[in-house]
């Protein structure tokens, strides 16, 4: 049994990103999305914080919304995967439910 | 298998500076027809819904705090309130108002809903959920 | 819409419910109910008054089935069965109680 869970806003802007990291069970999967994808980026102050989770739950942003915000996958913290929206489908589905951090 | 299904609304929002608070509300009453297993959780700033002797008369919207003591009614009994995100505000259980509900196969006797968990306890109740709605 | 009680206009929507709660008085009841074709009697008062007290202390107007089981447990079966509710109020308790005793349409009724 695992969870999926959306993180749509920066974590520069609130704690959503945060406290969803702090409801994480082991095996779960975070997937990053609009402004959420900030999250995502290596050498910011949260990268450390993203990094330690980033071991027990796997992390995914989404793709088309780093392309639309000018951020190249290179910038990425190391661990973290693009998806496209087929894969966020496929994330979906795989999960037992899904749980979204507005 | 039956069809009943545990439904958690996850309310994360302080109740007048953004429409969330009183749309869950609503999305809880309304769903409450379809009886189903339903429970809330309160955190982050969500836990500032819950408090006592708000007075909303100087802002000109409606006051919803008193409807959360209607839920029992709606057989919405189970209130989860998060102690840390209680504490990060400087909140206590005694900040909160009294929320009852009547136990039907206890004689109607009276018992508290809301039920103050700890943050690991949250996940665990966040994982048993089928459904996860949030606000 | 609007409803005239002892010559003041109260305004209400297109479906008859007051816009202003603090318009209501018994005698808008009465003028409320004659619209619907009720007249108002103990009976019908029971409900309308247990209506607006719900109402005053929750801030919401209650789901029928809410509604009758309240009155089930302070009436007793005779009373808090939906039978008994569509006899006083034939289209529903909801949508003619509710608007006699001056409440906004109950959330959850569709």
């Amino acid at each position: 049994m695992s969870t999926l869970h959306t993180v749509n806003k920066s974590p520069y802007m609130t704690q959503s990103l945060v406290s969803c990291l702090n409801h994480c069970k082991d095996g779960d999967a975070v997937l990053m999305i609009e402004d959420g994808i900030y999250g995502g980026l290596a050498g910011g102050q949260m990268a450390p914080i993203v990094e330690e989770m980033g071991k027990k739950v796997s992390l995914y942003v989404l793709m088309p919304d780093m392309a639309a915000r000018g951020v190249d996958s290179s910038r990425l913290l190391e661990g973290i995967e693009g998806v496209d929206y087929t894969g966020f489908v496929e994330l979906v589905a795989k999960h037992d439910r899904t749980q979204a951090w507005l | 298998m039956s069809d009943v299904k545990k439904f958690l609304y996850v309310n994360r929002k302080a109740p007048y500076g953004t429409i969330y608070a009183l749309e869950s509300l609503e999305v809880v009453l309304i769903g409450a027809a379809f009886e189903q297993d339903v429970a809330l959780a309160f955190l982050d700033d969500g836990v500032f819904q819950l408090t006592k002797s708000q007075e909303t008369d100087g802002i000109g919207v409606k006051n919803f705090s008193p409807t959360f003591r209607a839920l029992g009614d709606y057989d919405v009994t189970r209130l989860y309130v998060e102690r840390e995100s209680l504490e990060e505000r400087g909140l206590t259980e005694d900040d909160l108002q009294e929320i009852m509900y009547e136990d039907e196969d206890d004689d109607w006797a009276e018992k508290p809903s809301i039920r103050v968990i700890s943050r690991a306890e949250m996940a665990d109740v966040m994982a048993e959920q089928d459904v996860i709605l949030s606000f | 819409m609007e409803y005239t009680v002892d010559g003041k206009t109260v305004p209400a929507d297109e479906e008859g419910y007051i816009i202003n709660l603090s318009d209501w008085s018994p005698e808008l009841a009465e003028v409320i109910a004659k619209s619907e074709d009720i007249e108002m009697d103990e009976e019908r008062w029971e409900v309308v008054n247990f209506l607006r007290d719900y109402y005053d202390e929750y801030q919401i107007a209650p789901a029928v089935r809410v509604l009758i089981k309240a009155l089930k447990k302070s009436m007793g079966p005779e009373k808090g069965n939906n039978k008994y509710m569509y006899e006083l109020f034939p289209y529903g308790p909801a949508k003619q109680a509710c608007k006699i005793a001056g409440l906004p349409k109950p959330t959850g009724c569709v």
